[in-house]
């Protein structure tokens, strides 16, 4: 398949201003550099610390954001074609391969999801396709087998659905509501691990579901190749959409908006999407839920046991939003607001978002048994302090957001 | 969705109040309309000092306290709807008096953005945040088809309306009728029985289809049917001539899956309600909701009021219904068990059994996701989330249009059932809804609200015609959370005055105030709901 997306110039590279510093070791997803954003910062930035402006934090958030997305799309961009590459030629070898391809698609996409919660592209209810990207719990019988129910799902019912593409699985996702939830990287994920039934170890589901010249296993190989390629075609076209509107130079789409909203609005925004994915999302419904339910596959990325990850990379992109960085660009953040409102506050929060980074990359994995054993098991005291870290981190945010006189949540 | 973050009181207060007054309302020293002698209440004595102020007297009543109709000064016929007041046959508002924002008392929240009704109560201890965030993710999650890798989340359907609590209550907010060219249900069901009795149910199922039409079904299960709405535009006009047009729904069932209807079949079309303040209705005293009671109309005003009682699996004994349209849920927990089966497909230990009728083989043989599928730690943490969801603060406390607009609201006897003011009780292991004073609009009885109201549908005590008052506080904040301000159990009323104007039975004489009132007086009462 040929993909029809614009590459994006390359461009200047920009200049620092003095956000961060001191957490240069991190090693989470390097953006692609040939997907780069074609827009340099504001000059506000490159002059002196102390003359940031709002909106050139603001600005700079969509630039960050933008890479983020583009670096997104290489990642499932790589991993299309190592799906391709397996569906092709199953072997243990590309199967490897297309899973370390999924694996290294998933610390940009994480590093996003600080753009959620304000009804941004990502995640407008009417039109933010979250959920056909990420959205989990994942329906995997209505996808495919499962222990239990050896010919369930969309793969294995031909009658139903004759035909498998893109079409079909954004119909079927949308059949039940929010019920059927059959696209994205955890669609993928399941395609290529399988179910998780092992204690110690991801899913492990043999290539040979894949072969075609009737050595394979399970039943409605082709079919399933066809779905795994489809679902990788889909993420890169959905992650597109939601880059294109952060993309600079279009007068029409939700970039153009977001920088023509009153500074406050926009920061308000912002900081809503920090401390929603620090306290509701990150502590509440990935962490707590997990840890007071003991639920063991009740994690995100739980056929591939890198819950962790995820996790911490949302810390990171957390972090990065904050500073006002991505990869190669390092322009006026939020820090440089609130050190200019605060400069105490400003140091606070920058230690702890570090500290809920660390504490997160502590967890041991995988998760779902770090979850087990008794409260005061290194596992469950480390989900604890990452827990506590998050929701002391959200309630700094809160007071970065007084500090600067905005108001947290989607304007009226 | 999962959207979430606590938004500090302080911060949203500030932002909310601005320069607007100086001293904070809802403090202790608030004055109450009506009360003469500062006393706390309104008793006789303070109609008299009314009068007696009426009359020109000096030491009866401040005219911010007594003035009621809000003409400027206080004349013989406020004096005369103080005494009602203190009667008990009338409540008061003051348009001098700034009115308390604090709907939900120390639990409310001042949030006005669209995640206003996802808050948790504002005196809730830092230390429950936790579970707090625990039960908001159980009431986003998506259920998913049983047997899954996600034990602790399988078991959809077999036949269902909804994967999850949030896709109906979406922001913890309202559900409504598809808006076209949309025409699946997304966040509104249809109830179905036949007539009869049930001592434990309240209805009785149809044969065929249950107690609710289930119109999707996990693959290879047939969803019960299609619902549709079609809506016939009623003319009407206002008082002054002004036409108006209210919108009469049809409700259609295409592709029934299994056979026909009984002929008999009562349908009830009902939309998700917002979550807010159901902690503080689930803390008011039976004494309180049952002193309230009139079922005889013995007081003359035309307006007669009971509460429903119902099956309290807990207790296994009858007790007052407060929660769903009718009032047919004793508490949270069975409201909400009883929402994941009948919604979701989700059995818990109150009910252990799916809606699978006798012909719906495929339900009863698909695979379910454990006995019960949802257990009882998580039952009460989705149950503790939803106890503790706040109501927001109450906006635009000096806007005048609007305080006259509430003025002209119980002027018109709207308040002879959307109480204004009710104090809590004692909620075991909730101290934060206990014992607070609140604004919720409603007396949580049953009211006859005429034929073109009725869903014809008894549901225990209930009558066919009869509806729960609906507490009106948060309504003005559905547009900002729900993108929609459409009202009634069905959705039918697009806006304030149509759900008004749909009002009939015991409703009519309050009714018939608003159709006849000017064009002005109107819009302030409008906005004045538009605060809440």
């Amino acid at each position: 398949m040929v993909r029809k997306h614009v590459m994006v110039l390359a461009g200047v590279a920009l200049l620092a201003a003095g956000c961060g510093g001191g957490n240069d070791n991190l090693t989470f997803g390097t953006p692609d550099p040939t997907r780069t954003p074609t827009e340099t910062p504001t000059p506000a930035a490159t002059s002196t610390p102390t003359t940031v402006t709002a909106a050139a934090v603001v600005a700079n958030y969509a630039d960050i954001l933008y890479a983020n997305y583009n670096a997104a799309i290489a990642g499932a961009e790589t991993l299309h074609d190592a799906v391709d590459a397996f569906v092709d030629a199953p072997s243990q070898a590309t199967l490897d391969a297309a899973k370390a391809a999924w694996i290294a698609s998933r610390p940009a996409y994480q590093q996003s999801e600080f753009a959620r919660f304000y009804n941004g592209p990502i995640d407008d209810p009417e039109t933010g396709p979250e959920g056909l990207i990420n959205a989990w719990p994942l329906d995997e019988n209505y996808i495919d087998y499962v222990d239990g129910a050896p010919t369930s799902g969309i793969i294995n019912d031909p009658a139903s659905f004759p035909v498998i593409d893109e079409e079909t699985l954004v119909a079927a996702n949308e059949s039940g509501g929010e019920a059927n939830i059959a696209t994205g990287y955890h669609a993928i994920e399941f395609l290529l691990w399988g179910q998780d039934q092992s204690t110690t170890g991801p899913g492990n589901r043999p290539f040979t579901d894949y072969v075609t010249d009737g050595s394979g296993t399970a039943a409605n190989q082709e079919r399933r190749g066809e779905y795994l390629q489809a679902v990788a075609h889909l993420l890169i076209e959905n992650l597109e959409e939601v880059a294109d509107q952060w993309a600079p130079g279009n007068p029409n789409n939700y970039r153009a908006a977001f920088l023509a909203l009153d500074t406050d609005e926009a920061l308000g925004r912002i900081l809503t999407g920090l401390g929603t994915l620090s306290a509701g999302e990150l502590g509440g419904e990935r962490l707590s839920v997990a840890f007071e339910t003991r639920d063991q596959e009740d994690e995100h990325s739980c056929f591939s046991d890198t819950t962790r990850d995820d996790l911490a990379n949302d810390g990171v992109g957390i972090q990065n939003a904050y500073l006002g960085r991505y990869g190669a660009i390092d322009g006026p953040g939020v820090d440089e607001l609130v050190r200019q409102a605060d400069p105490t506050l400003d140091a606070t929060l920058q230690a702890q978002l570090a500290a809920s980074v660390a504490a997160l990359q502590a967890i041991p994995q995988p998760l779902d048994q770090a979850l087990q054993g008794a409260d005061d098991s290194p596992g469950r005291v480390a989900i604890q302090t990452a827990i506590t870290d998050l929701f002391t981190q959200a309630d700094s945010i809160a007071s970065a957001a007084e500090a600067l006189g905005v108001s947290t949540g989607t304007p009226e | 969705m999962g959207a979430f973050f606590v938004i500090r009181r302080t911060l949203a207060a500030a932002l909310m109040l601005g320069a607007a007054v100086g001293v904070w309302p809802g403090s202790a020293s608030a004055q109450v309309c009506g009360d003469a002698d500062g006393s706390g209440n309104v008793t006789l004595t303070d109609g008299v000092r009314a009068l007696r102020a009426a009359a020109g007297l000096s030491d009866g009543c401040e005219t911010a306290i007594c003035d009621i109709d809000g003409s400027g000064s206080i004349g013989v016929s406020d004096g005369v709807r103080v005494l009602r007041a203190a009667a008990g046959l009338e409540e008061l508002a003051c348009p001098g008096l700034a009115p308390d924002p604090l709907s939900g008392g120390t639990t409310t929240v001042f949030d006005t953005t669209v995640n206003a009704f996802a808050q948790p109560a504002a005196n809730q201890p830092f230390a429950e945040r936790p579970d707090f965030f625990t039960g908001n993710a159980l009431f986003n999650r998506n259920w998913v088809t049983a047997p899954s890798s996600t034990v602790g989340s399988d078991g959809l359907g077999p036949i269902f309306n909804a994967a999850s609590c949030s896709a109906c209550h979406f922001k913890d907010g309202r559900g409504r009728p598809p808006v076209p060219p949309e025409d699946t249900f997304e966040s509104l069901l249809v109830r179905l029985s036949v007539p009869g009795d049930d001592p434990i149910e309240g209805t009785v199922a149809e044969p065929n289809y249950g107690r609710q039409l289930g119109h999707r079904a996990i693959l290879g299960v047939a969803a019960e049917g299609r619902p549709r709405l079609d809506y016939d535009e009623r003319s009407g006009t206002y008082g002054d001539g002004t036409p108006y047009s209210l919108r009469a729904p049809r409700l259609t069932i295409d592709g029934l899956a299994y056979g026909p209807l009984a002929a008999e079949t009562l349908f009830s079309v009902r939309v998700a309600q917002q979550m807010i303040g159901l902690g503080l209705i689930a803390a008011l005293d039976e004494s309180t909701l049952v002193a309230r009671e009139d079922p005889a109309d013995a007081d003359g005003d035309g307006i007669s009021g009971r509460a429903n009682r119902v099956w309290d699996l807990r207790l296994g004994a009858p007790v007052i219904g407060r929660f769903g349209w009718k009032a047919n849920a004793p508490t949270i927990e069975q409201q909400g068990s009883g929402a994941f089966v009948g919604d979701i497909g989700i059995t818990s230990p109150l009910f252990l059994d799916q809606d699978c009728t006798l012909v719906e083989a495929a339900c009863r043989n698909a695979p379910n996701g454990g006995t019960p599928e949802v257990d009882q730690l998580k039952i009460d943490l989705v149950t503790f989330y939803v106890t503790l969801l706040a109501v927001p603060a109450r906006r635009a406390i000096d806007d005048p249009v609007a305080r006259r607009g509430e003025g002209l609201f119980a002027g018109a006897g709207c308040t002879g059932c959307h109480v204004s003011t009710l104090v809590t009780g004692e909620l075991p292991g909730f101290p934060a809804v206990s014992h607070q004073t609140i604004h919720p609009y409603t007396d949580v009885l049953l009211h006859d609200m005429g034929p073109d109201l009725a869903d014809g549908r008894p549901d225990f005590l209930a009558t066919g015609s009869e509806w729960r008052t609906p507490p009106l506080w948060g309504l003005g904040l559905v547009p900002t959370v729900n993108d929609h301000l459409f009202l009634l159990h069905d959705g039918r009323a697009r806006g304030f005055a149509e759900a008004i104007l749909w009002h009939g039975g015991e409703a009519t004489a309050a009714r018939e105030a608003f159709r006849t009132m000017s064009a002005d007086d109107r819009t302030a009462l409008v906005r004045f709901l538009a605060t809440l």
